[in-house]
């Protein structure tokens, strides 16, 4: 085995522990490359099969080209798509204007709070990297959440020899993080390697620059890249010493914006 | 493409310098993002307080504000020939959950000790849970050596003090390195100040180190993790733990003791046919015939099959809020199995300042112990020094894990310790108990496994079977059948349509009593007429499962194992069912086995299937048309 081998496997034994231990468990799908890496892994995990609803939050305002390629990849996997839109708070007319930090609560945690409890999902699959940023590089395979799915980072459960949290009390839930140990690199290759659909975003199309993370258009800026194919991002991120959510404007209202998005149950 | 990662944990005493050492490697590497070493160093400022190397590693305000790293996080260090991963763990004494998260999955360790303090309580006891977790490559690395005048007599005194304590606990240190984490000395840098230094720096130390290496040459251990039911085909999922196991293998599953062949193993979008996996690889299989298994169990070779044992000696470490105490039940986890198990009793509590076991009656949060466990049903095992990944265990107590081991023995002396026990009630029950705690207690639901169908068309056959391998899962389970109860409670009534109506209806009053008393209770009788079988489902009908074992006339006159139908054909027998009375098949039953053209264990397998899903107490969900 080699080394994507060996995360690819890692991956698909968390996604069966999951199934196997969690009851309602569903697949939050972003329709970035991330997510998209987890949608296939879970194809490989059930033999083709998709055994549980994959979940997107619509904002309303994500980018050019995010929503048809969620919906033709839905239609082309035959996918069981729940989309999920916080509507209350866009008909009030959130948006960055009213504070970065505050719209992102509203249209995605909000929006993502409400699908839970809606369908009563017990188990939520998210597609995060511990070397994406600091706080995500603290959280735990299975990661339970309180009540108001509130991480309590400062207590968390211990995990090791892949024995994990697997059951919360009522009215509580868990977040798999499946690719939690992969890089932002690990995933390019494992995509190339796999053939996995991503949104064209991510390539430079002859204008000098790409997206790198992909989010809501207001909060999210490219790149200066001429990286046009896989094996160009693959070379450009072999050397980069740029953060990958660097275009990511929420992150950056407050040194701790993003750790106390996450707390309040931010993916 | 093959670049294994070294993972590396770093552990100590408080405030002897990890997270520092930790910022130290990230930017004498050159791991750091472009501008985070500013952007921290300018918040530092902001805030009014001197910039620290942690810093960087406390990315959270809490932890700034407390002046403790809190959690474990997993940092990458670009390395040649290959990257490292450096776990930063904590050291204060409260967080040893963390540290055991970041150590349980580390290679190697660097254990940090003060120049200054020399060896302190944390260090003695992260260098003893090193030892439990089967951590073997250790470096020492000597910090705040600038705060000693970097003299090497004091190095030679800390390093004879780490030295002889670890070799009390079994671990030998690599090296032991000089260095000022504060300083950049003997970290990637060789410093002068520390020219009298042979040794290695700590980045060459490091170098030296192996990626753990996956047991491809142990015997086959293929934990199931789940049965998917797929395109009418049973695929059995899970890791391999150890060895490897090729299409044709047959592959035994412990502890059933059930055997069948591996059919095919899945490659969902490949190209071609696998037909050979190992270690490491999580893999689906199918096998030649239909047998009864589940999660938990562990496929292996014939010849070289793991351990069952239902009393083990562990070393275990309690992270636990209650004390552990003889007497107490816990789930117990280990691979893909869970089984209550009790505390049988404490052999000794290691006391890590001058690791001096004593005779302790309970183990308190943190410590260290020395364990007999006794589990409810037989665990498939090795001892942990044969094969580690099913030698090792978590507790767990409600929702929580609180604690972790390893199997120090299962052998017979084990058992013979824990020899007294057995006349002992394992799981008493108190007369007050209601139904619910008997569940409880049982690990699962009570009611009736309502067999009717021919004589001949198997019940007894099935009953039998499947109480055998319920009874070996620790599952409270009796058969009823016309042998124990036509010769005692019954010995007064004939096979007249009143004499059969009236068995049905005691049999049914007795199964129900079991049932009350939290048992599974199966019963094997012809019980031919359907207002017979209703009425003993009215006694308790969501306890009450019909189950129709179905083979016709001429098939169970063909099997006649006791000669019957040859005898009620002559007209020998009267009144003999299916020949000479009628037989009303059930019009609902919960379940019909087929066992025409079917066999024993793939009938077996059924019921078994329906009985652990029926009567499984925590509803282990996920209906969705996968379960298999």
């Amino acid at each position: 085995m080699n080394d994507l081998d060996a995360l690819e496997q890692q991956s698909l034994f968390i996604l069966r522990e999951a199934f196997s231990r969690i009851e309602k468990l569903a697949l939050l799908w972003s329709i970035g490359k991330d997510s998209c890496a987890v949608l296939w892994l879970v194809k490989k995990a059930f033999f083709g099969h998709v055994p549980f609803p994959i979940v997107h939050v619509d904002t309303g305002c994500k980018m050019d080209g995010m929503i048809e390629f969620r919906d033709k990849l839905a239609k082309d996997w035959n996918l069981p798509l729940i989309v999920g839109q916080n509507t209350a708070a866009l008909k009030q007319g959130i948006g960055p204007q009213m504070g970065r930090v505050t719209c992102c609560e509203a249209l995605k945690t909000d929006g993502l709070k409400a699908i839970v409890a809606e369908h009563g999902f017990k188990g939520i699959i998210a597609g995060i990297r511990r070397d994406e940023e600091g706080t995500r590089a603290k959280e735990r395979v299975f990661s339970p959440r309180g009540v108001d799915s509130a991480w309590n980072l400062h207590d968390q459960p211990p995990e090791f020899w892949d024995q994990y949290t697997t059951s919360v009390p009522s009215g509580a839930s868990i977040r798999i993080h499946p690719i939690l140990h992969w890089t932002e690199l690990d995933i390019w290759r494992y995509i190339e390697r796999e053939n996995i659909p991503v949104v064209d975003l991510y390539f430079d199309n002859g204008e000098g620059q790409r997206y790198r993370s992909l989010g809501c258009a207001p909060c999210t800026s490219p790149i200066q890249s001429r990286a046009s194919s896989i094996a160009g991002i693959v070379a450009e991120l072999e050397t980069t010493t740029v953060s990958e959510r660097s275009g990511r404007a929420q992150d950056k209202e407050s040194e701790d914006a993003f750790e106390k998005l996450r707390a309040n149950g931010y993916m | 493409m093959t670049h294994a990662v070294l993972k590396i944990v770093v552990v100590g005493h408080v405030d002897h310098g990890k997270s520092t050492l930790v910022g130290r490697l990230l930017n004498d590497t050159g791991s750091l993002p472009h501008g985070k070493l500013e952007a921290v160093k300018a918040a530092s400022e902001k805030r009014g307080v001197a910039f620290e190397w942690a810093f960087l590693l406390d990315a959270l305000q809490a932890e700034r504000d407390q002046g403790i790293t809190i959690d474990t996080t997993q940092i990458r260090l670009k390395t040649k020939p290959r990257e490292t991963i450096i776990i930063d763990a904590p050291g204060h004494r409260e967080f040893l959950k963390n540290m055991i998260t970041g150590a349980s999955s580390a290679d190697a360790a660097i254990l940090v000790v003060d120049a200054v303090e020399g060896l302190q309580e944390q260090t003695r006891r992260h260098g003893y849970l090193l030892h439990l977790l089967g951590l073997r490559q250790v470096v020492v690395a000597v910090n705040k050596m600038d705060a000693v005048d970097y003299r090497p007599e004091r190095f030679a005194e800390v390093s004879d003090q780490v030295q002889s304590y670890l070799s009390e606990i079994g671990v030998t240190a690599a090296h032991i390195v000089p260095l000022s984490a504060y300083k950049g000395d003997n970290v990637v840098a060789r410093a002068k100040v520390l020219a009298w230094h042979a040794g290695p720096t700590l980045i060459e130390a490091l170098s030296g180190f192996k990626s753990q290496a996956l047991s491809t040459e142990l015997p086959l251990r293929f934990p199931v993790q789940d049965v998917l039911k797929l395109d009418d085909r049973r695929i059995l999922v899970g890791r391999i733990e150890s060895g490897r196991l090729r299409v044709g293998d047959e592959i035994l599953f412990s502890p059933s003791g059930k055997s069948a062949r591996i059919n095919s193993i899945e490659n969902w979008g490949g190209k071609v046919p696998v037909i050979a996996a190992i270690a490491g690889q999580a893999i689906g299989i199918t096998l030649d015939d239909h047998i009864f298994v589940e999660r938990g169990q562990v496929g292996s070779h014939p010849i070289a099959a793991p351990r069952e044992s239902r009393v083990f000696r562990v070393n275990l470490f309690w992270l636990g809020n209650h004390a552990l105490e003889p007497g107490q039940r816990y789930k117990l986890r280990l691979a893909t199995s869970e089984q209550v198990v009790e505390v049988e009793r404490i052999l000794k509590v290691v006391d890590l300042d001058d690791l001096k076991s004593e005779a302790i009656t309970k183990v308190d949060r943190h410590a260290v112990a020395e364990v007999v466990l006794l589990a409810k049903g037989a665990l498939a095992l090795d001892e942990f020094p044969e094969n580690a990944r099913l030698g090792r265990f978590v507790l767990v107590d409600g929702y929580d894990i609180v604690g972790g081991g390893i199997v120090a023995s299962a052998d017979a002396e084990v058992a013979r310790l824990a020899e007294a026990v057995k006349s002992r009630n394992l799981f008493p029950v108190g007369h007050r108990a209601s139904l619910e705690a008997r569940w409880l207690l049982n690990g699962h639901k009570g009611g009736v496994i309502w067999l009717t169908g021919l004589s001949g068309a198997g019940k007894s056959t099935i009953a039998m079977e499947v109480e055998h391998q319920l009874l070996r899962k620790g599952r409270q389970v009796y058969v009823l059948d016309g042998d124990n109860l036509r010769q005692g409670l019954n010995s007064d009534l004939g096979f007249s349509p009143e004499d059969r109506t009236e068995n049905i209806r005691r049999v049914g009053e007795v199964a129900h009593l079991f049932a009350q008393a939290g048992a599974i209770v199966i019963t094997a009788f012809i019980s031919p007429y359907q207002a017979d079988r209703d009425r003993v489902r009215t006694i308790q009908p969501e306890a009450f499962h019909e189950v129709y074992v179905k083979a016709g006339v001429p098939e169970c006159a063909k099997r006649d194992p006791k000669g019957l139908y040859a005898k009620a054909i002559k007209g020998l027998i009267p009144e003999f069912t299916g020949i000479s009375a009628p037989y009303e098949a059930p019009e609902e039953p919960e379940m019909t086995v087929e066992t025409e053209g079917h066999s024993v264990e793939s009938s077996v397998a059924q019921l078994l299937d329906y009985i652990e899903s029926a009567f499984a107490l925590e509803n282990r969900e996920n209906e969705s048309a996968l379960r298999g």
